[in-house]
């Protein structure tokens, strides 16, 4: 593929985007957990967030960068919004727009985390940022209840790829 | 370049073992002595448990200024205070965050809040990490047995951080309720979602 052929592709690739306008899907806790015990060797990557967490915000980069860092690999990042889903139009989605989000976003709709944290993880004592990463396959699974840094992240997917 | 190969491994296995083999401190479970503390008032003064000698137990809170979770239970927070001061549990409520990491945080904006309970500052953050908090708001309720007091439930206000009208179990309040019947908690500990205490950066 010639330079100009690249340039070309990439122009109209970013002409494209935003036609990826990024859909925000409002889900239930056991849509969610369906989720996490999907029996596929796929590795995914869920972390909890909110838009008013700093350091979630700080390091969704981090869990960005992944879909091309590993664009070869079967891997899916899932990110998971603790927002109050009455913010979903005022708050959620502009955020995505503005960060250009790539990844999947959902925002989990139960008002009562008691009924459900433990089921992430009895580990997770609800402080965001929580970084679950998990196969169910090579039934590899880490958590994290911190923020990562892109080493932290990269170091913590190394078992898993 | 063939020995480079196994030292980038070993600093990779390092690097991994750094956090994913770092001990994690517990903190309380229910029915453990709690440790008295020594913190700074907004007021200028040094709060403990042990100075109001007819509290039957206390409300501790870690909470703060800056997340919106804390914000959205402050009302509460002080709605506690005012229903069970009276019986005997008062609030202590104590702000564990780093003011270098969280500048709302910081002793001057803590004293704009006006409560009227103790509002302390966690500065070594040494009673969030004893106590095992580790995100705001994190409740613990104390009651004195003999010279101690003993942990006796920990976890959420409420089942619900946006709407208090929407809240349909009240945790805190039904623990109160069984505790003060001389009764062990039921559940004794709940869980919540909420910011993570900004710990001085290493």
């Amino acid at each position: 593929m010639g330079p100009t052929k690249v340039i070309l592709l990439g122009l109209s690739l970013l002409l494209a985007a935003p036609s990826f306008a990024q859909q925000v899907a409002v889900i239930k806790f056991p849509e969610l957990q369906k989720r996490l015990t999907r029996p596929t060797d796929t590795t995914y990557v869920i972390n909890f967030w909110a838009t008013w967490c700093a350091p979630c915000v700080k390091e969704l980069p981090n869990f960005e960068q992944l879909r091309t860092t590993y664009a070869n690999k079967k891997l899916k990042v899932l990110l998971v919004s603790l927002d109050y889903a009455s913010q979903l139009d005022k708050k959620i989605k502009p955020f995505v727009k503005q960060r250009s989000l790539k990844s999947e976003v959902v925002i989990l709709n139960e008002p009562d985390p008691n009924s459900w944290l433990d089921k992430v993880d009895p580990k997770w004592s609800g402080a965001l940022p929580f970084t679950l990463i998990v196969n169910n396959k090579t039934k590899k699974r880490v958590t994290f209840e911190k923020e990562l840094s892109a080493v932290e992240l990269k170091a913590a997917l190394q078992p898993f790829l | 370049m063939k020995k480079a190969i196994p030292f980038l491994t070993l600093c990779f296995a390092l690097l991994l073992s750094s956090f994913v083999f770092r001990p994690v401190s517990e903190g309380y479970k229910v029915g453990d002595k709690a440790a008295d503390f020594k913190l700074k008032n907004v007021d200028g003064k040094m709060v403990s448990l042990a100075d109001n000698k007819t509290a039957k137990g206390y409300i501790v809170v870690f909470t703060c200024n800056t997340c919106p979770f804390a914000q959205a239970y402050e009302s509460r927070i002080v709605s506690l205070n005012e229903r069970y001061a009276p019986q005997g549990y008062p609030v202590v409520a104590i702000n564990p965050n780093d003011p270098a990491v969280a500048p709302g945080d910081s002793y001057a904006a803590m004293q704009a809040k006006k409560y009227s309970f103790p509002y302390l500052q966690d500065e070594s953050q040494q009673v969030a990490k004893l106590y095992g908090a580790t995100r705001t708001p994190h409740l613990f309720v104390l009651t004195r047995k003999g010279a101690d007091f003993v942990v006796s439930y920990i976890g959420a206000i409420d089942d619900n951080s946006e709407d208090p009208k929407q809240v349909k179990t009240k945790y805190v309040e039904n623990a109160m309720a069984d505790i003060m019947a001389g009764k062990p908690a039921s559940p004794s500990s709940t869980k919540a979602v909420g910011c993570t205490i900004k710990w001085k950066r290493a």
